[in-house]
């Protein structure tokens, strides 16, 4: 037995940092999304600002509450809980100062660029490029803090809570570099390296496993930490929690698939990804039920302890998204489900309940044990708790009726074969009362959020704030890392002081493959379309234009081969139609009718006048005026450095195309445009934004049409 | 689709590092004991309750 004690101080001002930093974000974020919830019953609340849209806050909106709350949150619960479990102070003072004001630079950068309109459209990975290399550095960083931490740790079993922040810290940072393989284009607009298919299925990899390694890994360490901790007694089998990492881990990573079933994605990889789905929930639901099972015989202590009551309808929000995720992957269900209100209650719930009530337990739990003091009113924790849950009751329970009704409305016939509700206006009109509903919801559960900062104020006030908590432990003893006689790996590694210059080698050779293979994928083998061809210089412009709007947050691109959506909407979407598109932009969400086939549905006039006044043209339409689209000036000088980007991931365009006859070609066809507007006696300038957004929008799923010969031929 | 080419790799890269993390957890012992470990969480702060009891008890006799 090693009888050198050594004396060591846990460093708390990191921690009070992120938990700071976790309360401003987390109120910022959800009046975010509240405002961006009252747009879609009144679209006017966006002021007629193209700043506060919403389709430029929804993404602002989950960046918040994802890496800002819930990713300060992490941050904070990580770093308090790692020092004690590992009986060592965090790995370098210097990079747990570096990385907290990396994250928080990144997410005012954030905060910034996206109302501009900065964004590369890719769901949770909005971010533009050189924020996108910032996040990478600062995501090392905290690996590196945590890894370092890990190795100079005074107690030899590593609890079951560091093995999930681990998976978190490698899976995230590889998830981050393959989805953000992007050619720049100028300082704050990038293409991505892969099209249509293919870039719709790295997303969705990424974007599932963000979910799952930034939103659930992480979390169910500090529950497995905070919830023994707050109940003061252990888990109830700590055998389950270990089963539970690493099936957990194992299964993850292959179920991304399920968010892409039913479009042009082949159809082995979704059932793939929906058999993996089925599977998880086994762990998911030991999870639970361990988190559930470690307070029986304490739930009187529920009764009384709010932070214990945050944690149980935490734990539970965790078991109800994991078992109806699995379900929504299940292809039926999710021929229903999918671009509903049902995905974004599915999405709340899991937000709402898990991450946000876990990060409110936490916050609770810490507060008045770093200000060495109790909690200011256990009362207005408890007022927050109950104002908290019925929030979340009234959002997520009228988003869920909003979603399964305009899934049935939309795939309503009616006995004589024709759709019930041919007008996609009216399954939207339908639901408006339920976003209300969701509003109120929202409102509250932002209500319990301002009643715990002030909370944790007061406490704070009342406290006194312990910057360092002293701490004794013998260091692990030299000779424990011989097992059965020889060297166990781990102690090659700990040994080695060139331990962080492989690591960080390994790294950068996952990097260069991967930044390497998609080179060489451009020449994909998706069935080629004959007749589909590159986007026109206006019509580029106007696709960025598509993007820097948002218009995927509401519109989707992507016609499933159900009758209900080819009555709808037209022919049916084929992979090959997609080749030219980087990004791709499928959505994920319908508020307003699939974009698919739009080209040639309306005259030039009609789009002008619906995006001036959507209620001009359809009454009851929740879609916001973009009135500024008509007097903003195109703007054409990035245009050379656009078609360049392009052509280097992959469009054919002709060398030299973008150095003059681009412009030629832009001007004619933005002619072409205010001829035809002035058929609807439209006076329109060809130099406005209107007119590049209304040549791609005519241009959306013409290809196919113009030569249907070339696609039954290229089909097989 | 050679796109999923790509996918399978980072995610074999990722799945074969938390095997071998696996492999190293079950040979160095991690998992010999799995009762200590729940409960061993829940000492620290025991332990440094009964210091500022300590502090505080010192502090009134002094």
């Amino acid at each position: 037995m090693n009888t050198n004690v050594e004396t060591f101080k846990y460093d708390n001002r990191i921690v009070r940092a992120f938990a700071i930093a976790t309360v401003i974000w987390g109120i910022v974020g959800m009046s975010v999304g509240l405002l961006a919830a009252v747009q879609l019953f009144f679209p006017d609340a966006n002021l007629n600002l193209q700043f506060i849209t919403f389709g430029r806050i929804r993404p602002l909106h989950t960046n918040a509450v994802i890496f800002a709350f819930v990713g300060n949150g992490m941050f904070m619960g990580i770093y308090y809980s790692l020092q004690r479990l590992c009986k060592a102070r965090l790995f370098s003072d210097f990079i747990s100062w570096f990385h907290f004001w990396g994250w928080q630079t990144i997410i005012v950068a954030a905060a910034i660029t996206l109302p501009i309109g900065f964004t590369t459209s890719k769901e949770y990975a909005e971010l533009e490029w050189p924020i996108k290399i910032a996040i990478a550095v600062v995501w090392v960083a905290f690996t590196v803090n945590l890894i370092g931490t890990i190795l100079k740790r005074r107690e030899k079993h590593m609890y079951v809570a560091i093995w999930f922040y681990l998976a978190t810290a490698l899976t995230v940072a590889v998830l981050h570099i393959t989805n953000s393989m992007t050619m720049p284009a100028g300082w704050f607009k990038s293409y991505s390296m892969y099209a249509g298919v293919q870039d719709a299925l790295v997303q969705w990899w990424y974007g599932h496993n963000a979910v799952a390694f930034f939103l659930t890994t992480p979390y169910l360490g500090l529950m497995y930490y905070f919830l023994p901790k707050a109940a003061n007694r252990p888990i109830f089998s700590y055998r389950l929690s270990i089963i539970h990492f690493w099936a957990l881990i194992f299964l993850y990573i292959w179920a991304g698939p399920h968010h892409l079933l039913y479009t042009a994605l082949p159809d082995w990889a979704q059932s793939l990804g929906m058999v993996f789905s089925l599977m998880l929930i086994a762990p998911s639901w030991g999870g639970m039920l361990n988190g559930l099972l470690t307070l029986r015989g304490a739930w009187d202590k529920v009764r009384q302890d709010p932070v214990l009551k945050f944690m149980v309808v935490a734990v539970t929000a965790y078991g109800m998204a994991t078992l109806e995720g699995p379900v929504m992957a299940i292809k039926t269900v999710n021929s229903l489900s999918h671009y509903t209100d049902w995905t974004i209650a599915h999405a709340h719930s899991g937000a709402l309940g898990w991450n946000g009530f876990l990060t409110f337990s936490m916050l609770y739990y810490l507060f008045p044990r770093l200000y060495r003091t109790n909690l200011w009113s256990t009362k207005l924790a408890n007022y927050h708790f109950w104002i908290g849950l019925l929030g979340m009751m009234f959002y997520v329970i009228s988003i869920y009726v909003a979603g399964i009704t305009e899934g049935l409305m939309w795939k309503q016939f009616t006995k004589d074969g024709f759709l019930q509700y041919p007008n996609f206006l009216e399954t939207i009109v339908q639901v408006v009362p339920m976003f209300r509903l969701r509003a109120i919801g929202g409102t509250l559960y932002l209500l319990g959020t301002f009643m715990m900062a002030y909370n944790l104020y007061r406490t704070a006030k009342a406290g006194q704030f312990e910057p360092d908590t002293e701490a004794q432990a013998a260091p692990l003893e030299k000779t424990s890392a011989v097992v059965h006689g020889k060297l166990s790996w781990h102690r090659l590694l700990e040994g080695k002081p060139l331990l962080f210059t492989v690591l960080s080698l390994v790294a950068v050779l996952i990097g260069g493959i991967v930044e390497i293979i998609p080179m060489y994928l451009i020449k994909q083998n998706v069935p080629t379309i004959a007749s589909v061809h590159p986007y026109t210089p206006l019509e580029v412009l106007g696709r960025d234009l598509y993007i820097r709007e948002g218009c995927l947050g509401c519109h989707s691109q992507m016609i499933r081969p159900f009758r209900s959506e080819t009555e709808r909407y037209g022919e049916y979407s084929k992979a090959g139609e997609f080749v030219y598109d980087h990004p791709f932009l499928w959505g994920s969400e319908r508020k307003g009718p699939d974009l698919a086939r739009e080209g040639g549905k309306y005259p030039d006039a009609w789009h002008y006048n619906h995006m001036d006044d959507p209620r001009a043209t359809s009454p009851g339409s929740i879609m916001p005026r973009y009135s500024w689209l008509l007097t903003q000036q195109l703007d054409t000088t990035s245009l050379p450095s656009r078609l360049a980007a392009l052509r280097r991931v992959g469009v054919p365009y002709p060398a030299g195309y973008e150095n003059g006859p681009a412009q030629k070609d832009l001007q004619a066809q933005a002619e072409k445009v205010v001829a035809d507007l002035k058929l609807g006696s439209i006076t329109a300038e060809p130099d406005r934004e209107i007119i590049a957004l209304i040549a791609y929008l005519q241009r959306l799923g013409t290809d196919i049409k113009s030569a249907p010969a070339a696609i039954t031929s290229a089909a097989k | 689709m050679n796109v999923v080419v790509v996918l399978i790799l980072a995610s074999l890269v990722v799945a074969l590092l938390f095997l071998a993390a696996f492999i190293w957890a079950v040979r160095s012992g991690q998992y010999e004991d799995t009762l200590t470990p729940s409960l061993r969480v829940l000492g620290e702060d025991a332990a440094l309750k009964k210091t500022i009891v300590i502090s505080e008890t010192k502090s009134k006799n002094q």
